[in-house]
């Protein structure tokens, strides 16, 4: 498999994805009623990023030491504390866990 | 908010997420290589393309043997979120078609929310600004990945991989705390997460964006 090719391919493919919205629909407003759908659009994504992001690994829900990580670091976000140092909890806590030896 | 102002802001508030992303981006850089890209290869992905769980898609992909399309059909399917983050986009992004589709390039995801006014409408200068500097460290942080990867090694072992859920998890409560948006977002996460073991990866997310459809119901229009 030429990988450059890929590489183009894929790009073409994210640009087409982001731009189609804007080009189809762009420059005018769309019908009110949408304004609800696109005012809770956000949270759904949200969290499903969340989700893909902390706990699959493709097709498998996976619970390892950046689960905990990101746990703790969910838990001193709720507390207002700071995102960056939330982030660097989560990440400290992952890194530790498996110093001593958890996946 | 003027375009210079909402341009500043965006820069501010998107800088945590380019530290971020340069984190998540040096992880690729080093898996991309261990995968059989070469280095140039990763930084290109990362200049050309932007959009990290993609790219780790498609690593993921070429890493259990698997060919050319299911590799763009991976990275399809992870960033088919962009048409429905597009379609809300669409009515604060004006000017030509052309200009449109260029102005669009500037769409990732913290960059979008941080852009959302909440009113259905987006700052696009915000989300510009908060772009930018998330891209030069994508860019950069696959670069040192990449080329330096024999220095870092296994970038798990500093906990790299708990940075951006994270991130994502400190935008996510703040949609939480929102009365009207907090049970969409239940939802969703509860759809992505019941989705995960059966659809490919990026499936769970699109799916997840279509529980927004429920504020088409009239008695959430009436409010």
């Amino acid at each position: 498999m030429n990988l450059w090719v890929l590489i183009g391919v894929v790009a073409v493919l994210t640009v087409v994805l982001r731009a189609l919205g804007p080009v189809v629909l762009g420059g005018r407003d769309l019908p009110s009623r949408f304004d609800g759908v696109i005012v809770l659009l956000a949270g759904p994504l949200l969290a499903a990023l969340v989700v893909a992001s902390a706990l699959a690994e493709g097709r498998q829900l996976q619970v390892d030491s950046s689960t905990a990580g990101v746990a703790v670091g969910g838990v001193l976000l709720w507390r207002d504390v700071h995102v960056v140092v939330a982030v660097v909890v989560a990440a400290a806590v992952t890194a530790g866990l498996r110093a001593v030896g958890l996946p | 908010m003027p375009a210079p102002e909402s341009f500043r802001r965006g820069l501010r508030l998107g800088t945590p997420f380019a530290v971020a992303g340069l984190l998540l981006s040096a992880s690729f850089g080093v898996l991309a290589v261990q995968t059989g890209l070469s280095a140039w290869q990763a930084v290109t992905m990362s200049a050309v393309v932007h959009a990290g769980s993609a790219q780790f898609a498609i690593l993921s992909v070429l890493a259990s043997g698997g060919g050319f399309l299911p590799a763009v059909a991976a990275a399809g399917l992870m960033n088919a979120r962009f048409l429905a983050m597009g379609m809300a986009l669409a009515p604060s992004v004006p000017g030509r078609p052309l200009s449109r589709a260029v102005q669009a390039q500037g769409m990732v995801d913290p960059s979008w929310v941080l852009a959302d006014r909440h009113d259905g409408t987006f700052d696009r200068w915000l989300m510009f600004g908060a772009t930018l500097p998330q891209y030069v460290t994508f860019v950069t942080g696959t670069a040192l990945g990449a080329f330096g990867g024999d220095l870092l090694g296994d970038t798990d072992r500093f906990g790299f991989d708990a940075v951006f859920p994270t991130f994502f998890l400190a935008l996510l409560i703040v949609e939480l705390r929102r009365p009207e948006s907090r049970w969409v977002a239940v939802v969703g996460g509860a759809v992505a997460l019941a989705l995960v073991p059966f659809a490919p990866p990026g499936v769970p997310i699109l799916a997840a964006a279509v529980t927004a459809l429920v504020g088409l119901a009239p008695s959430r229009v009436a409010r």
